[in-house]
């Protein structure tokens, strides 16, 4: 799996918690573009976690800003 | 406070002062600003004038029944936890002025200690001068870097602050979600120190959590085991020991957390254990040494009163008469509740949104009745609740009262 498959499985994962449509880049902030609050974040990294079978822990979030770093931290976890 | 708060929006300009660090509160500010814009009375600065009982008072000038101090076995006016805390005042002083582990460890605090192992028939008990900072000292100092703290979301402040302070990493997992908990701890790396962290009464709904299933899932994967039982100790459980006592899984706890400031009715935290190296947590944990330990008057208060919990059956059953009564009454009365059964002795009210519940808490107040007022973020879901708990001293009159108070408020703010 490449980053690519990744992002695009990310992508289908977010789909149903970015409510207002934002349109989604590498630079796409949760907490700014997305407006995540603490629930959504919890909701939506518990549902990246069951999908590639990894654990993201709150220290490795705390450094995850946007779309492209979470897509690189899923890949580095996943071993890709 | 009230005055910092209504210039907050026009703070003064200081030369030099580029970024004012308040900023961030912004937010809280123009919430609780709008909320007493609305004109109810302020939620969160209530002062009681005049303590009748462990269920009456003077708040805000009015005779008010206290239906919101987790004070579960109202033992804060028991005449021997009185005599013992006026003896020990007297003999031993005001304060101790010193750390346990310097000038601070008196007769009491060992008593104290004594009566906790007594109470729950483990090894070894520590002392904290509040419950908070059991929590917070405990986990921070037992997970370490490259440890893995799994905790539930909705896990009480005072232990999130304890995985922040701490050097592990942190790892949630949905509220009482045991495959949640499992997945998660499945997928810690082979050869890393595991802490699962649970509750045995969540503080926010009043429900308890399956501690049988979930302690059995955290041991086969090899897990330490600690559990908060704040809101159970004195009446949950044969021996008053909490929920893991309750549901025969006492003896599979590594660590059971508590507090003096609700059963027992003063002030404190502990921390019990069998683990036979425990006691050098008393050097090792930063957040017991390097504070004051708790004045003579306040351990004697809570050895005398936790000596007492452990013969009150008879005031075990009638808070759980008080607390089914509640809960059923009100359920009646058509209020959503926190649990559809009474787990426990709190019983949460949710209310539509913040305003609507800070009116109902007003409303309440004026007819005589204190309960907390909780909103996000404490919370879980961002929901806003009343939240009760009750007291073995409240009478059946009383709760009859609070019932027709609740029933009042309810049809005048629209609530049922």
């Amino acid at each position: 799996m490449d980053r690519a498959q990744v992002d695009s499985r990310i992508s289908s994962l977010l789909e149903p918690f970015n409510k207002a449509s934002v349109p989604i880049t590498d630079s796409t902030t949760f907490a700014g573009d997305l407006e995540f609050d603490s629930l959504t974040v919890m909701d939506f990294v518990a549902a990246i976690e069951d999908e590639f079978d990894i654990i993201i822990s709150m220290n490795q979030q705390a450094e995850i800003e946007t779309y492209g770093q979470l897509v690189d931290a899923v890949c580095k976890l996943s071993g890709q | 406070m009230s005055e910092g708060v209504s210039q907050a929006d026009k703070p003064a300009v200081r030369e030099g002062a580029a970024i004012d660090l308040f900023a961030k509160f912004d937010d809280t500010i123009r919430m609780r600003r709008d909320l007493l814009a609305s004109g109810v009375e302020d939620p969160f600065s209530l002062v009681m004038e005049k303590v009748l009982s462990p269920t009456r008072a003077i708040c805000n000038g009015r005779d008010t029944i206290l239906l919101g101090t987790y004070n579960y076995m109202g033992m804060t006016f028991d005449p021997d936890v009185i005599a013992a805390g006026q003896k020990a005042l007297a003999d031993f002083g005001s304060g101790t002025t010193g750390s346990r582990v310097l000038n601070g460890t008196y007769q009491g605090h060992r008593e104290v200690e004594d009566a906790l192992r007594a109470f729950y028939a483990m090894d070894h008990a520590m002392v904290f001068s509040t419950g908070y900072q059991a929590n917070l000292g405990i986990i921070s100092t037992i997970a370490g870097k490259g440890d893995y703290i799994v905790l539930d979301i909705d896990s009480h402040a005072s232990i999130w602050d304890g995985c922040a302070l701490g050097n592990a990493e942190v790892v949630p997992f949905k509220h009482n979600d045991i495959e949640a908990m499992n997945r998660r701890l499945g997928r810690i790396p082979e050869g890393a120190g595991k802490l699962v962290v649970l509750e045995g009464v969540y503080s926010m709904l009043g429900d308890i959590a399956p501690l049988k299933d979930m302690i059995a899932v955290a041991r086969e994967h090899g897990a330490m085991v600690l559990v908060d039982e704040a809101h159970s100790m004195g009446f949950i459980g044969p021996n008053g020991r909490g929920v893991a006592e309750d549901q025969g899984v006492l003896d599979q706890v590594d660590f059971v957390i508590g507090t003096f400031s609700k059963s027992v009715g003063t002030v404190g935290g502990f921390c019990v254990s069998n683990h036979p190296k425990f006691e050098i947590l008393r050097l090792v944990c930063r957040p017991y040494v390097f504070t004051a330990s708790l004045p003579p008057s306040v351990v004697a208060t809570a050895a005398t009163s936790i000596r007492k919990l452990m013969h009150e059956s008879a005031k075990r059953e009638h808070l759980w008469a008080n607390s089914r009564r509640l809960h059923g009454g009100l359920r009646d009365l058509g209020f959503r509740l926190g649990t559809d059964e009474p787990q426990s002795a709190i019983v949460a009210v949710i209310m539509p949104d913040l305003e609507k519940g800070a009116a109902m808490w007003e409303a309440l107040l004026r007819e005589g009745l204190y309960v907390n007022l909780a909103r996000p973020p404490a919370t879980p879901a961002n929901i806003t609740l009343l939240r009760c708990s009750l007291c073995a001293e409240h009478s059946d009159e009383e709760v009859g009262t609070i019932l027709g108070m609740f029933e009042r408020a309810g049809k005048s703010i629209g609530i049922i």
